[in-house]
């Protein structure tokens, strides 16, 4: 896994995000994430969650600031270089988001598709990932015929396929039971163990308890409160994480 | 959502094959020939072929009768006295046949000159009734420049001061200058319809490209590349091109061949030598390919564009 020589893996300093000459949705955004680190990120509607979501997998640029990803400068980096540092990053979206004419099983393989991985290569870990979601059997159906928590489930498996460097999840359990809620965090702390970055946006405050080695940043009307500078950047000198869950 | 995927020639579709190997699914969803864009590019491709081949026709006319006249001159003796008509064309005939490099001298006898006549003035027209000029036919063995008219004209003149000596081929200057033009006319007209099937093809991709604006973001997101995503593009408006394109061949080439057999049916000299040769076939085989070339290529440029345009 690259990241900074100071060992973040995103540094987002005084970042500002307005959408036309509307007034800024994200201001002043300064905090670094650490690889294999687990955040939460909490706010509420209309708080900016997912604008900051945007910029950390690459789906905007920023209005003002500085954005370092996995050690490369994300403001100046050339379109063309944007792709190498997305397959880094694993995305499940708010609205899954999943490919509606592809069956479960593609909508899976896309990404190592993108990547290239040979079609022999990616049978077993595409099958095994819908098993453990719990959708083996239904591998190839088409999302219009699958639940909204069957839905979250083949965009869960998607973003995680390729092993991110980050995963980051937009309210990935808002659609399924507590019990699927449960497996999936399990699944995301699983990730997290390996050395991914995980990223939760969340209305689910119970959650937060889920994961006790969690970070929390909370959003307010777009600034990001940080009490303890646990979150600051330039980080503190000594680093260490004052936002437990 | 869905709905919108569904429309336009280059829905993305079931399988992914333009991101991986052989063996992996197209994400472009081919309609294959139930879209509106195969049976454009069908009727572009048969109307380019038609007009290439018209084109190439012509051409081969012109060569061909430029060859066989260019070095071919008519004598012709316009005197009222027959009897002082033929011996000037005797003379005349004489005096050409002792120039140096004259092929061939043929005195075309009166049978010939009403034979050639009789489509038009009829049979019963004697020599008496209306005063046919002799004519001398000479072939030189190579094409004819001005100096050697003018030879030939000076020696002619001493001996037969009624003849008129005339290079074949500046009687059918106005004839080759039409067909002339007609030949710019199939020119124009398949770039024409190269241009025309250029814009349909932009016009299919921009409209894919808006249909399928929310594929195109999340394999963007994913890590998928312009050119990745533009050869989706590509793949699809190629099988269109391609399917469509066989299609027009095969109407443009019924076509040709049906319209050959009926202007061989003339029996008019110039038309058969316009015929196509086995070069002229071949080219008129390599429209689709070309076709599909322009397609692909529009749609790849076209893409790219419009990505660059997004993040």
């Amino acid at each position: 896994m690259t990241s900074t020589p100071d060992g973040e893996i995103v540094q987002f300093d005084n970042v500002g995000l307005r959408y036309g000459a509307d007034r800024e949705v994200l201001s002043d955004v300064s905090f670094t994430l650490y690889p294999g680190s687990f955040y939460f990120l909490t706010g509420a509607s209309g708080a900016g969650k997912t604008s900051l979501l945007r910029l950390l997998y690459l789906a905007q640029r920023p209005s003002r600031g500085m954005i370092r990803m996995f050690g490369t400068d994300a403001i100046t980096l050339p379109r063309e270089r944007l792709p190498a540092l997305r397959r880094r990053i694993g995305v499940v979206f708010q609205d899954f988001r999943l490919v509606p004419y592809l069956s479960a099983y593609d909508n899976v393989a896309l990404p190592l598709r993108v990547a290239g991985v040979p079609e022999h290569e990616l049978a077993r870990p595409v099958a095994d990932m819908l098993e453990w979601v719990q959708l083996g059997e239904r591998m190839h159906a088409l999302p219009p015929q699958l639940s909204g928590g069957e839905q979250q489930r083949v965009a869960i498996a998607r973003a995680v396929i390729g092993r991110p460097d980050m995963l980051i999840a937009d309210e990935p359990t808002g659609n399924v039971d507590p019990d699927m809620a449960i497996k999936l965090l399990r699944l995301f702390e699983a990730l997290n163990r390996m050395g991914t970055t995980v990223v939760v946006a969340t209305h689910d405050l119970h959650l937060l308890k889920k994961v006790p080695e969690s970070l929390i940043m909370r959003l307010d009307k777009g600034r990001l409160s940080d009490p303890t500078g646990a979150l600051r950047y330039p980080p503190r000198p000594h680093g260490g994480f004052g936002l437990r869950g | 959502m869905a709905e919108n995927a569904r429309s336009g020639f280059g829905v993305i579709g079931r399988r992914l094959r333009s991101l991986a190997g052989s063996g992996a699914p197209d994400l472009v969803q081919q309609k294959r020939l139930t879209g509106p864009m195969p049976w454009v590019f069908a009727i572009m491709v048969a109307l380019t072929v038609i007009a290439a081949a018209a084109g190439l026709a012509l051409s081969n006319m012109v060569n061909s009768a430029a060859d066989a006249l260019s070095g071919g001159a008519t004598v012709q003796v316009v005197e009222a006295n027959a009897a002082e008509r033929d011996r000037q064309a005797r003379e005349a005939a004489r005096v050409i046949q002792a120039m140096p490099g004259v092929a061939e001298v043929h005195l075309v006898s009166q049978d010939e000159i009403q034979r050639l006549i009789e489509p038009w003035l009829g049979m019963s027209i004697g020599n008496e009734a209306i005063p046919v000029p002799a004519l001398v036919d000479v072939r030189w063995s190579s094409p004819i420049t001005g100096e050697r008219l003018g030879q030939m004209r000076h020696r002619v003149r001493q001996v037969a001061p009624a003849a008129r000596v005339d290079a074949q081929s500046t009687w059918l200057k106005p004839v080759f200058s039409a067909i002339d033009s007609l030949q710019w006319l199939a020119l124009a007209l398949v770039g024409l319809i190269g241009c025309a099937l250029a814009a349909a093809v932009l016009l299919a991709v921009r409209t894919a490209l808006g249909a399928n604006r929310d594929t195109i973001e999340i394999v963007h997101l994913l890590g998928g590349t312009d050119s990745q995503i533009a050869r989706l593009f590509q793949r699809s408006i190629g099988f269109d091109a391609a399917g469509g394109g066989a299609i027009g061949l095969a109407a443009g080439l019924v076509v040709v061949v049906l319209l050959g057999q009926r202007l061989d049916g003339l029996g008019a000299g110039l038309v058969s030598t316009g015929a196509l040769g086995s070069l002229d076939w071949a080219l008129l085989v390599l429209v689709p390919v070309v076709g599909v070339l322009l397609a692909v290529v529009t749609a790849r440029l076209t893409v790219m564009r419009a990505l660059k345009r997004m993040l």
